[in-house]
């Protein structure tokens, strides 16, 4: 086990090993699905590789494995260079998207596969494959083709083919749970962070899903067009998204963003959207005039004022009401803005005394809860919201 | 409830593939059936004979050495032509533009009429004119199909290979496609071995495949006529005889409707219950 570098890896399906960015020889550039990562990842650690469709995340884990070669730049497990082995000479396990299990064989034959072809003897195999058919909860279904198996017990089992081994630098998890049921995805999730815990591989986790990333991971790496974007705890990335479309893909519904003006003022400092105005905690290096600046704000913190305290809001005309049950999200125009807030607790009509009526058609004055606003100058984060943590996430 | 309405308007929506699988198979066949039961002495005389072409056909011994003769050209043929197929569907390119290439080059064979196929050979086989048999009595090879049994049989045997390996190489070919890549991964990953890949990825991805292909092949080879009709009508003696052409000889040549029609059902459901119990048993295995 050791910590796996990645180093100014740049990645093009169509330019050869090493080859040039410019146009060579009348063919046009390539263009690449990465593009100069840097990335560390700590032994024993729990990543996610977040990001759309495309972003280039596969590519990315299949450069970790070795199942492709970089066009350019450096893939370390320690000190060691790997970039060049393949993935049978680099000690890696890797669990796929829909789960690849050897059909002709049993679960013992599966698991015992990768140890036979390393040539370890039997009884040995016997041992090791026990243990892990144990951990896992496969012991039963030892004996049994491994054909019979529901999708989450293959895929328990692909990742037996992994643990298995004494030698795995990490586990790599191309989204393991696309085909398994709702009701079973928990229950895989729950067993992956007791095997994390049990054996300190450094588990990376390739997915689109946010809940899956934010609940599996001690640290998310956020990708698009092939680039990190950024990378930190859910935590942080929640509460001080380092990009605007950090803030929009991570949470749901995503962050509002809407393009401001700044104002220090002796009372202290204001955003300007449009004709509104919104009291800032900090501006951070916002002040300066240079760039795009734009405010981001959770729709979690928006609050919706009474008829009492309504004067100052800001009015948000409301286009559609969601109901999901444990929460509501309205949809609605702040100006010429697009605003999402979420409502935490679904109250009933005329229940409470002063309550806002909340119809579609029709206006509520909110307001923006300064401490969880975050300024961005160009896409990039330059005053973070003062939130405190603790509060409820995505 | 569910109110169901009865209407006999269902029996005339049967009708169309009534009356098409009538003409197609149930009258043919009950033809056969009619002219294997009876004695057809003259245009209005016939003579009800029950079983009694059945048990001469079943005892002919020439139609015996016929049958065994067919089996093992039949067995000969998927023994040769699977693995080779197989081995050929495994070498053939994967991208760029060689894969047109060579699946053009391999439907060629396939794309020929039958007895153009049989007259190719026939010609290529010819000590004289022909290439290969030209090439083969070059090399100091006593090879002449015309004369020797085990010479004709080769030829026979070769030119089937020739013609049909193509078909199961394409079958696989697409099976080998349709295997995610996420399998060899996880096979190179696993420290699998070239030949681990093939014997536990590729051998059991391609096993609905090769059922097909074996049915089919023993299905087209157990009725094979055309082609050794035109490259060894039979012969030397009747050492390339097989099934289909002891039937013709039978039933155009000499005229024996009854025992024709008797051998036609015995032949119809010996490949039948041939490939029901293969058919059974591979998806058996399949389950097991």
């Amino acid at each position: 086990m050791a910590e796996i570098v990645l180093q100014s890896i740049s990645h093009s399906y169509e330019a050869k090993r090493g080859a040039l960015d410019e146009p060579t020889r009348g063919r046009p550039a390539p263009t690449y699905a990465l593009r100069d990562v840097e990335l560390r990842w700590r032994d024993g650690g729990a990543y996610a590789l977040l990001g759309p469709s495309g972003c280039g995340k596969t590519t990315l884990l299949g450069i970790i494995s070795g199942l492709l070669q970089p066009t350019r730049g450096r893939v370390y497990y320690g000190d060691k260079d790997v970039t060049a082995l393949s993935s049978r000479e680099r000690n890696i396990a890797q669990v796929f998207q829909f789960p690849v299990i050897y059909d002709t064989m049993t679960v013992r034959q599966n698991l015992a596969f990768p140890l036979r072809n390393r040539g370890l003897g039997a009884a040995e195999i016997d041992r090791r494959v026990g243990h892990i058919a144990e951990i896992l909860e496969l012991t039963e279904v030892l004996p049994s083709r491994a054909t019979r198996l529901t999708a989450d017990q293959k895929q328990i089992l692909a990742l037996g083919r992994g643990l298995v081994r004494q030698d795995v630098a990490a586990i790599l998890f191309d989204e393991p749970l696309t085909v398994i049921d709702p009701h079973r995805k928990w229950l895989l999730r729950r067993k992956l962070k007791e095997i994390h815990k049990q054996f300190h591989h450094t588990l990376i986790y390739v997915t689109h899903d946010q809940t899956e990333a934010l609940t599996f991971a001690d640290e998310v790496v956020v990708m698009q067009h092939g680039s990190v974007l950024a990378r930190g705890t859910p935590e942080d990335l929640f509460r001080r998204p380092a990009h605007t479309y950090v803030g929009y893909f991570i949470g749901s519904p995503g962050m509002n963003v809407m393009p401001c003006e700044v104002e220090r003022q002796a009372g202290g400092a204001q955003a300007r959207v449009g004709a509104y105005e919104i009291p800032l905690l900090t501006v951070g290096e916002a002040a300066a005039p240079s760039g795009r600046l734009e405010l981001g704000i959770r729709p979690e913190h928006i609050v919706v004022l009474g008829e009492a305290e309504a004067a100052g809001g800001l009015p948000v005309s409301v286009a559609a009401i969601e109901d999901h049950g444990r929460f509501r999200i309205v949809s609605g125009r702040l100006g010429d803005h697009r605003v999402k807030i979420r409502l935490g607790q679904v109250s009933t009509p005329g229940a409470k005394a002063g309550s806002p009526a909340i119809v579609v058609g029709g206006t509520v004055r909110v307001r923006f809860q300064p401490e969880h606003i975050c300024l961005y100058r160009d896409g990039r984060i330059v005053a973070p919201g003062a939130g405190s943590a603790g509060e409820e996430s995505a | 409830m569910i109110e169901k309405t009865r209407s006999n308007k269902a029996w005339l929506l049967l009708l169309p593939m009534t009356i098409v699988v009538a003409f197609s198979a149930i009258v043919p066949l009950m033809t056969v059936v009619n002219y294997s039961v009876q004695d057809i002495l003259g245009p209005n005389t016939k003579v009800y004979v029950g079983f009694e072409w059945f048990r001469k056909v079943l005892r002919d011994p020439e139609l015996h050495a016929a049958f065994l003769r067919q089996l093992l050209f039949s067995f000969s043929v998927l023994a040769l032509e699977l693995p080779l197929g197989v081995g050929v569907s495994l070498v053939m390119p994967r991208r760029g533009w060689a894969v047109s290439a060579s699946l053009v080059v391999l439907a060629l064979p396939l794309l020929i009429p039958w007895n153009v196929v049989g007259t190719i050979w026939q010609i290529f086989g010819r000590t004289d004119i022909g290439m290969g048999g030209a090439a083969l009595v070059k090399l100091g090879l006593h090879y002449n199909y015309t004369a020797d049994r085990v010479d004709a049989w080769l030829t026979v045997l070769v030119m089937d290979v020739w013609h049909w390996t193509p078909l199961i190489a394409l079958l696989c070919y697409s099976g080998l496609r349709a295997i995610p890549p996420a399998y060899y991964q996880a096979a190179a990953i696993d420290g699998a071995s070239g030949w681990s890949v093939f014997r536990y990825i590729q051998l059991p991805k391609l096993k609905n495949v090769l059922v097909i292909a074996i049915l089919l092949r023993f299905m087209d080879s157990f009725m094979i006529y055309t082609e050794p009709f035109v490259v060894t009508g039979g012969g030397p003696g009747n050492s390339t005889t097989f099934l289909s052409q002891s039937l013709t000889r039978l039933a155009v040549g000499q005229f024996d409707l009854g025992p024709a029609a008797a051998f036609s059902l015995i032949y119809f459901l010996f490949i039948l219950v041939f490939c029901y119990v293969f058919y059974t048993v591979m998806n058996r295995v399949g389950q097991g």
